[in-house]
């Protein structure tokens, strides 16, 4: 018996060593990998500030590369685009989102709720050009009847679509954080009294708050980084909007818009990879700041 | 085991001669349609050869060309100087053909009263100068401008051709002609730029040009692009490394010859003048 188990255990120790290093190099080599895109973005930004002062790059009012005259190499009026434009998704995609994974983690049973969770999955797949499509043809001419505005091609849009991407994302991951609630919390507030919609709002939200807030934080994600949908909606004027209806130009859209024409080496190619590198601060800013919150949670939360 | 080995080396000599006998088309959206056309047509008699047309833009056919990534590279604007000394650096040496006449249309609303404006006029409205339809005879009403994205040849065609400065920053910036007569469609103060062969649409409203405010002359009058008296009116290029050799040379010939400019002239563009055919068979040999 101890003749054949030992060599057995032997093997077993060497698959569980040799599946660690697997492990292990795959890990390494994600992060590798990662790191190396970082600086091979940050070394090409880096280069537009030979030609540009990175001061008037980063307090620039004006991107016009391709310009007549002088060409302008200003952030403000892309972070603008880019920030408002998810702001508006944020703002429509949260309520809805949260109150929509209330729905399918509290209240739906079943097969019901396995069919919805499964829908809102496969709408995180759905290609954004399809999306981008709907919001020229269906979305523009919708807005710009409603809101008697010429073109409903500019930031509301940009923004209502941008909220349909990170929906699915957010009721996902925010039913995913409503079901590890222990069950222990609801039985005690209906042994209180409360009715199932009080428990959900008053006990299970509130037990979920850093789950949803990284739901929040992965939607942003999406919607930050979205191009394809934004580019064919927004109509991508690069300048300050003043109004919910004016155009604007995110960052993501003017990258892919000009990487194709703009010739290798010069500033405006060099500008924007600066523009990637700002894409990543603002992405690592945000996942900081989720990270300290849902930290600081955590520790008031184990009492 | 054989079995799947014969079945690799039937893919791979699929692969291999399939990768062989490619022309690769890239750049201006304009003439997107009208060399896909061509493509389809060639391939028909040509079944061993496939041409890939891609678009991007008339910057991006042109930086293609530059940077070796494709065989025909295709602009609505001559090459820049500046993009020639580029070329020239990464030993480059591009050669213009002109494969079609285009009369560069100023389309509005069909609903907008104006018929006729002057190249001064159409600068202003582009600068943001003119604001409002009642300055140049139309209803009283704010103009809103449709363009095209940077990397269009079409884009710096107009811009340094009528505007001759910047383009007004609420511009809207659309990725193609059929996107700018969808917007231009929907909206009643708008004015937009498109190539002939996407302005015979319903909806919208060609409007005729004049470079002194004398004659006016629409680019749907083919004898006034031809001749040049239209302001607006340009040969659609193509671009090679060196005088174009092997497939791509035999496309290009055939988008020179009867068969090809009688799909350009199907496709809503003007055929070539003797002048160009002659500038480019010197080009060609």
């Amino acid at each position: 018996m101890a003749g054949t188990g030992r060599p057995r255990f032997r093997s077993r120790k060497l698959t569980d060593k040799a599946a660690g290093a697997v492990f292990r190099a795959s890990s390494l080599l994600s992060a590798v990998v990662l790191l190396g895109i970082l600086l091979f973005l940050l070394l090409y930004g880096v280069r537009t500030f030979r030609e540009v002062p990175i001061l008037r790059f980063l307090f620039g009012t004006v991107w016009n590369p391709d310009a007549y005259g002088e060409p302008a190499y200003g952030l403000i009026p892309l972070v603008l685009g880019s920030l408002l434009s998810t702001a508006i998704a944020l703002i429509i995609a949260v309520p809805l989102g949260i109150a929509s994974a209330i729905l399918i983690s509290e209240r739906l049973k079943g097969w019901v709720r396995v069919a919805t969770k499964t829908l809102v999955e496969l709408f995180a797949g759905f290609p954004s050009v399809v999306l981008g499509f709907f919001g020229l043809v269906v979305l523009a001419p919708f807005i710009a009847h409603t809101f008697h505005v010429p073109s409903g091609l500019n930031l509301l849009n940009a923004g209502v679509l941008l909220g349909f991407m990170s929906l699915p994302t957010i009721i996902s991951v925010s039913d995913d954080a409503l079901r590890v609630v222990p069950h222990s919390y609801r039985e005690a507030a209906y042994a209180l009294g409360a009715t199932p919609w009080t428990t959900a709002f008053r006990i299970v939200l509130p037990a979920a708050r850093s789950g949803i807030l990284a739901a929040v934080m992965l939607g942003f994600g999406r919607a930050v980084g979205e191009t394809m949908a934004v580019m064919m909606v927004a109509g991508n004027a690069a300048i300050i909007p003043h109004s919910l209806f004016d155009p604007i130009r995110t960052i993501t859209s003017t990258i892919a818009i000009e990487l194709g024409e703009s010739a290798f080496g010069s500033a405006h190619y060099y500008s924007l990879f600066a523009l990637g590198c700002v894409l990543f601060i603002i992405a690592l800013g945000t996942n900081l700041v989720a990270e300290s919150l849902i930290k600081r949670e955590k520790r008031s939360f184990t009492l | 085991m054989k079995k799947l080995l014969t079945t690799i080396a039937v893919l791979a000599a699929l692969v291999a001669t399939g990768a062989a006998r490619e022309v690769m088309v890239k750049g201006s959206d304009t003439m997107l349609n009208l060399v896909q056309n061509l493509a389809e047509a060639f391939s028909s008699t040509n079944p061993d050869v496939t041409v890939s047309v891609t678009g991007g833009g008339s910057g991006v056919g042109i930086s293609a060309v530059v940077n070796k990534q494709t065989d025909i590279g295709d602009a609505s604007r001559a090459i820049a100087s500046k993009e020639i000394s580029g070329a020239r650096a990464n030993g480059v040496n591009p050669v213009e053909y002109a494969i079609a006449i285009d009369g560069v249309c100023i389309i509005v609303n069909a609903s907008n009263t104006v018929e006729k404006l002057t190249i001064e006029q159409l600068g202003q409205i582009y600068q943001g100068k003119i604001a409002n339809w009642n300055s140049v005879g139309g209803p009283n009403k704010k103009v809103s401008l449709y363009g095209r994205q940077p990397s269009s040849g079409t884009f710096v065609y107009v811009r340094d051709e009528a505007v001759k400065a910047e383009y007004a920053a609420s511009m809207r910036q659309m990725n193609g002609n059929a996107q700018i007569v969808e917007g231009v469609r929907a909206d009643e103060g708008a004015i937009g730029y498109v190539g002939v062969g996407y302005a015979r649409e319903a909806g919208i409203k060609v409007l005729d040009l004049s470079k002194d405010g004398t004659k006016f002359y629409s680019p749907l009058d083919k004898e006034a692009v031809d001749s040049g008296k239209y302001p607006l009116a340009r040969p659609l290029f193509q671009y090679t490394n060196g005088k174009a050799k092997g497939d791509a040379r035999t496309f290009i010939e055939f988008e020179l010859g009867p068969d090809g400019q009688k799909i350009v002239s199907d496709q809503g563009f003007y055929p070539l003048t003797q002048g160009y055919q002659d500038r480019n068979n010197a080009n060609l040999h």
